[in-house]
């Protein structure tokens, strides 16, 4: 006996027939399978029970003759039983199996960024038109000294390894297996030519990947994934995660199904099996375990790279961070609690981390308190939906940004969340190669590049608006800032002053 | 001369190749929906996808240098055209005897009876000038017109 679902479908598509022209473009295009084409009656054939709503079909079909919706049909109204807490346990009563799902927490939860306000220059000082006049945005991440002794315009002691970047943004960790080599061709030939990096996660180094080198941040995770000595070498910087704000807590996971050869060798694990990351790294049970790690790292590379500790945005994210500056890292990556993710369980991704704006402010303010920011670069991802709430997060205190999801976007991502499945039509969160081929990496990279390039312009605007030339003086420049319907509480942990104050 | 080139890594085999064909050899050109829908009969994509998943790829006539099917047409219907190099069947012509079918290397050129017999082939949209519509409309830059390298 099988059980029968009792899902019904999300989402209904509506065909307008005096549009469509049986092109069967959108046959072709779904790899879900919804639509069909019947010889017999020369007919177009949707069935919405696997529409995961990724727009392909959609974005693809030639006469805009689709419009997907929100499937109309309705529970009995009831706001404690929504209809997705429903579905959730008719789900779970078919599978018996942890809800999983793809991409960052969609839950309506407040977003700090909208509740900040940016100032601008008003007759005492000018604003500056960047167009015009020049404007910095060189960002050097890695520990910096507490002093500098020159000597006829020389460093008498040498710097720390620091990070270049020609804008504060980084393409945030992104493995391949979670996503397909094109994805990964199109950001690290984004990164190379604007000037900044992207992430290997806890994929491995793909070995056309190599030549990117100099842009690329090579990740070290619990799993331990394709971590060998020419790995750390052929990075500029080393990353140890310890988590990631999708999922605080718990490893990667990478289903067995995206797991295909390329993605075998580069792993260092057998075809087909799941990837799934311990949820500690084993090695790692307490600061000094961490620090032990870090320097093991510097060992192994000469003291040439900095290393970089990633973290979830979570409850003492304060004292952590203290931790992990005093452990001898050079870069602190604190991942909001909106952050993205290939594969999670669902109820971790919306339920366990804080607020990234939170988590920053707190860090920064710690770390200053106990006169430790100059050792350690912060970087901040979890949901950077654009160049304001950039502008937003350097003045509050990070050096530099991790985008991911917005990344992504930019590749032709449409946020159906179905990442996990392996089946993205978009050829992004795939290893089928029939889907992977859809994402040419040279128009990828030309459109990872280009958002790169409009947000380093409008990063530009905001600063000369602000009177400001030069990124570094945004830094940490809270009075830039003022809050807007937060309370009390939130005006004091975001270090910032009520609108009109 | 400049041709088509198919890069078939990036061919996601979605057929709009095929789609802006028909619609830039029809009557209504520019306007898919009537393309499809009034022009009769429906001309013929001058393109074909050849697909084996993972595989696929655009195919349309090569325009050769030395054209078998110009050699071979009987009736002077298949012509090179000496100052564009492009292969143009001029279906007045044509009598739809198929030799051209026969003798091309690359399948590239169908047969389409709807009404009379005749020969159909890609044209590189001369008549149009500029991009070929497939190329123009490809969506994952799967095909290019450019100069062979």
């Amino acid at each position: 006996m099988s059980l029968k679902s009792y899902v019904t479908p999300s989402f209904l598509i509506e065909r307008n027939k005096e549009r469509c022209i049986k092109c069967k473009v959108c046959v072709q295009q779904c790899a879900n399978e919804v639509h069909r084409y019947d010889e017999e009656d020369d007919e177009i054939i949707s069935e919405e029970h696997q529409c995961v709503n990724c727009q392909r079909c959609v974005t693809l079909c030639p006469t805009g003759a689709l419009t997907i919706r929100k499937n109309p049909n309705e529970l009995r109204q009831n706001s404690n039983w929504t209809a997705e807490a429903v579905r959730a346990i008719y789900i779970q009563a078919e599978t018996g199996g942890i809800l999983l799902t793809g991409m960052g927490n969609d839950r309506p939860y407040p977003v700090y960024w909208d509740n900040i306000l940016l100032n601008a220059s008003q007759v005492t000082n000018p604003s500056i038109d960047p167009l015009r006049e020049p404007m910095e945005l060189k960002t050097h991440l890695g520990r910096k000294p507490d002093s500098l002794s020159i000597k006829e315009g020389k460093l008498q002691k040498k710097l720390p390894p620091q990070l270049e970047l020609e804008l504060p943004i980084m393409f945030s960790a992104m493995s391949f297996g979670s996503i397909s080599l094109n994805a990964i061709k199109s950001l690290a030939e984004a990164a190379k030519q604007e000037g900044t990096y992207f992430n290997t996660g806890e994929g491995g180094l793909h070995r056309d990947l190599y030549q990117y080198g100099e842009n690329t941040i090579v990740q070290v995770a619990s799993g331990r994934f394709g971590v060998h000595a020419d790995y750390l070498q052929a990075g500029a910087a080393i990353e140890i995660k310890i988590g990631q704000g999708a999922k605080p807590g718990i490893g990667g996971h990478l289903p067995g199904e995206k797991v295909e050869r390329e993605v075998s060798e580069t792993r260092m694990i057998p075809e087909g099996t799941d990837a799934i990351s311990p949820a500690p790294h084993h090695d790692i049970y307490s600061i000094e375990d961490l620090r032990q790690l870090i320097y093991s790292l510097k060992e192994a590379t000469n003291y040439e790279k900095p290393v970089s500790v990633k973290i979830a945005a979570v409850h003492n994210v304060a004292a952590i961070a203290s931790g992990i500056a005093r452990a001898g890292a050079d870069i602190i990556a604190i991942d909001g609690y909106r952050g993205g993710t290939g594969a999670a369980p669902l109820r971790i991704r919306d339920n366990v981390g804080i607020p990234i704006e939170f988590a920053l402010a707190a860090v920064d303010t710690r770390l200053r308190q106990e006169a430790i920011r100059n050792q350690v670069s912060l970087v901040v991802g979890g949901s950077i939906r654009n160049s304001a709430d950039i502008v937003k997060a350097i003045a509050l205190g990070a050096d530099a940004v991790y985008i991911a999801s917005s990344a992504l976007l930019a590749l032709g991502c449409h946020m159906c969340q179905k990442c996990y499945t392996g089946k993205c039509n978009w050829g992004i969160a795939t290893q089928d190669p029939q889907l992977a081929k859809r994402l040419n990496p040279e128009l990828g990279a030309q459109r990872a590049r280009n958002l790169l390039r409009a947000w380093k312009h409008e990063i530009q605007e905001m600063l000369g608006g602000m009177g400001i030339n030069a990124i570094e003086s945004l830094r940490g420049n809270r009075l830039m800032l003022r809050g807007i319907g937060l309370t009390e509480k939130e005006l004091q942990i975001l270090g910032i002053k009520n609108a009109g104050e | 001369m400049k041709r088509v080139y198919v890069r078939e890594e990036y061919c996601a085999g979605c057929g709009l190749c095929q789609v802006h064909c028909i619609t830039a050899h029809s009557e209504y050109k520019g306007d898919i929906i009537k393309a499809y829908k009034k022009s009769f009969p429906r001309p013929l994509a001058r393109v074909i996808v050849e697909e084996k998943r993972p595989l696929s790829f655009s195919l349309q006539c090569r325009h050769c240098e030395e054209a078998e099917c110009v050699k071979a047409c009987i009736t002077g219907a298949m012509q090179k055209d000496p100052a564009t190099g492009i292969v143009i069947n001029d279906t007045a012509r044509c009598i739809g005897c198929w030799t051209c079918v026969l003798v091309c290397p690359y399948g590239a050129v169908r047969r389409d009876e709807t009404l009379h017999k005749v020969a159909v082939k890609c044209d590189m949209c001369a008549e149009a000038g500029g991009v070929p519509l497939c190329v123009e409309n490809c969506p994952n830059g799967a095909l290019e017109y450019r100069e062979e390298r």
